[in-house]
């Protein structure tokens, strides 16, 4: 889960000894005409096979969210007796009703514990990363070791303590509760991914700095944090993707309805608007389609994160 | 000396993250196992020790089993969605699909994957409404009526239906996993079996999945792991209903820690999810150390 290359080349690795390879034996004697016909029909066959099962993929992946977004420019009439088709005229109107029943709201609320959230995960995490890899912080194994614990704690289980510990805080019921957990759970998993970006930056890069009269603070601002902005942005997104989404936390510790962000928002608002379903749809569509977006804007540092993150 | 002062000083580059992981995230685990010995609710002044009463009570709880069981039944279905039906979907990306495609296709797979379990969870409940829900009105059209279900209504379908939609969303993520996994393995492994004479499924099961098996063991660990922790989605469709049928441990903590207001049986049932989920997480540094010797 830690260690090496920051380029997003994947990199040919070791020989198991499991070559599977040479334990295939080339045994193809003279095929007659028509088991090779019948192989070249299997493999037309199985072709199609493929791209059958991809496009039915294709359909089942993108169908539910065409369908939210048709459905949010239908009337409530239009939902029921036409599900399926396009709808007949674009309304807007039902955004702006979703908004005023709250979605502007909680989008706003998103959008501040998100980005505060990316921020303190994101510099206290390459803080520690720095300190980490280039100080010797006294402790250092033990507090890596610490880091790597907190990948596997999950936040169910500290459900009920934290529950009293906020309120002993005086952060319960208020943006800083969410974003000192979503900033402290995922301190470990965002450390680790920019530890593992710092290891390959040579140390004689900031050892100049040093050298050049800047003190560990500075070299860290100046040349060490610029070098690292590829994966500083993954782990940004990364961390947009998690706190934008977390549903948890979010439940149990914003009481009050004005302060709720996006996910439990919406599922308040389903119980309110049971009937209205286009408004609903609006909803939800408002709420997926920043994520989706930013997906497809920062698909290739986003995805960086999530295998330097997860596979080495 | 001052060279150790410098060090004691650097001490300040990982203190932020200490204090909070140690405070927000550590200490509240631990406390977790003290609370769950006590017999306690948001309101009662004095907490009472009652010991292991309320591991007693989980114990005798038929709804406890139900919840486990619901986890366990996730994961298996998890397992053989995320890794044999994900990893199918990568080789299909990797070996078939040409470059150009390949990259579209990828984009279009993981794309549930950003959006919320509430998002996708509201939608789905949709699709599977009983009267107009396209779940129902597909099975209609092609003459199956008698399958038709109030999908999320009855105890016999809620929870499959929950996690059909949980592999929905997660199919996409983890062929992407898979996909790093197979673009690591060496382009002559393939090309030596297909000069060898092997077709693509004994490429397949003879290149691929033997190289790709440590992506998969991570794949395994972190799907089963999910599994257990599953909290959103049921939440969000059927807040465990109806009458318990797909409550899963963590709705059930939930339900008795802010609903019933029995925090001390909640946090025993905090305590198992803690203790499996630990489980798992030994299995995987095991796992991972094996695999760094090897490298």
């Amino acid at each position: 889960m830690s260690a090496s290359s920051p380029t997003p080349t994947p990199t040919p690795t070791r020989q198991t000894k499991a070559s599977p390879t040479l334990a295939m034996t080339a045994n193809t004697p003279a095929v007659g005409r028509s088991t090779r016909a019948a192989r070249r029909f299997g493999a037309r066959a199985m072709r199609l096979a493929g791209w059958l099962g991809l496009a039915l993929l294709v359909v089942a992946v993108l169908y539910p969210l065409l369908w939210m977004v048709f459905s949010s420019f239908k009337s409530n009439q239009e939902v029921f007796a036409n599900p399926w088709g396009l709808p007949g005229k674009l309304r807007w109107g039902n955004f702006g009703r979703a908004g005023s029943a709250g979605v502007v709201r909680y989008f706003v609320n998103s959008v501040l514990v998100t980005s505060a959230s990316i921020l303190t995960t994101v510099l206290f995490s390459a803080w520690s990363a720095y300190g980490l890899v280039r100080l010797r912080v006294p402790f250092g194994g033990a507090i890596l070791g610490l880091l790597l614990g907190g990948l596997m704690l999950a936040p169910t289980v500290a459900l009920i303590p934290l529950f009293g510990l906020l309120q002993q805080l005086h952060i319960y019921d208020s943006y800083w509760a969410l974003i000192v957990l979503y900033t402290a759970f995922r301190i470990p998993f965002t450390t680790f991914l920019i530890r593992a970006y710092m290891i390959d930056i040579p140390p004689e890069v900031d050892e100049a700095a040093t050298l050049d009269g800047c003190s560990p603070t500075q070299a860290f601002w100046q040349v060490i944090l610029p070098m690292c902005r590829p994966i500083l942005v993954s782990a940004a997104l990364l961390q947009a993707l998690f706190a934008w989404n977390e549903f948890v936390f979010a439940l149990v510790f914003i009481s009050t309805g004005d302060l709720k962000t996006l996910p439990v928002g919406l599922m308040d608002m389903q119980s309110r608007l049971l009937t209205d379903w286009p408004v609903q749809f609006a909803g939800l569509t408002m709420a997926a389609l920043p994520m989706i977006v930013l997906f497809l804007i920062g698909q290739r540092q986003f995805l960086r994160g999530l295998t330097d993150g997860i596979g080495k | 000396m001052s060279t150790t002062l410098m060090r004691w000083r650097s001490l300040a580059w990982v203190l932020p993250a200490l204090v909070l992981l140690l405070v927000f995230v550590y200490y509240p685990i631990v406390d977790n196992l003290r609370l769950s010995l006590f017999s306690w609710n948001a309101f009662s002044v004095a907490p009472t020790f009652v010991g292991l009463d309320n591991y007693r009570t989980a114990f005798h709880d038929p709804i406890f089993w139900t919840a486990l069981w619901n986890n366990t039944v996730f994961a298996v279905v998890s397992l053989v969605f995320q890794v044999g039906f994900s990893l199918v979907l990568a080789a299909l990306l990797e070996e078939f699909v040409h470059q150009r495609l390949r990259g579209i296709l990828r984009t279009i797979y993981f794309i549930p994957a950003v959006i919320s379990i509430t998002v996708a969870g509201i939608l789905f409940s949709f699709l599977y409404n009983p009267e107009i829900g396209l779940v129902n009105r597909l099975l209609g059209a092609v003459g199956l009526e008698s399958w038709q279900h109030s999908w999320l209504g009855e105890p016999s379908t809620a929870m499959g239906s929950i996690i059909a939609m949980s592999q929905w969303q997660s199919i996409g993520y983890t062929a992407i996993l898979f996909v790093v996994g197979i673009q690591r393995i060496p382009k002559e492994f393939h090309e030596a079996a297909k000069v060898d004479g092997a077709g693509p499924i004994r490429r397949f099961f003879s290149v691929t999945v033997p190289m790709v098996r440590e992506m998969t063991t991570l794949i395994i660990i972190l799907t089963v792991s999910g599994a257990f922790l599953v909290f959103n989605e049921v939440m969000v469709m059927t807040a465990g209903g109806p009458s318990d049928s797909s409550q899963v441990l963590g709705t059930w903590l939930y339900r008795n820690a802010f609903l019933n207001d029995d925090m001390g049986y909640a946090s025993a049932i905090a305590t198992v999810i803690f203790v499996i989920t630990l489980a798992i997480g030994a299995v995987q540094i095991v796992v991972s150390r094996r695999r760094r010797i090897q490298w």
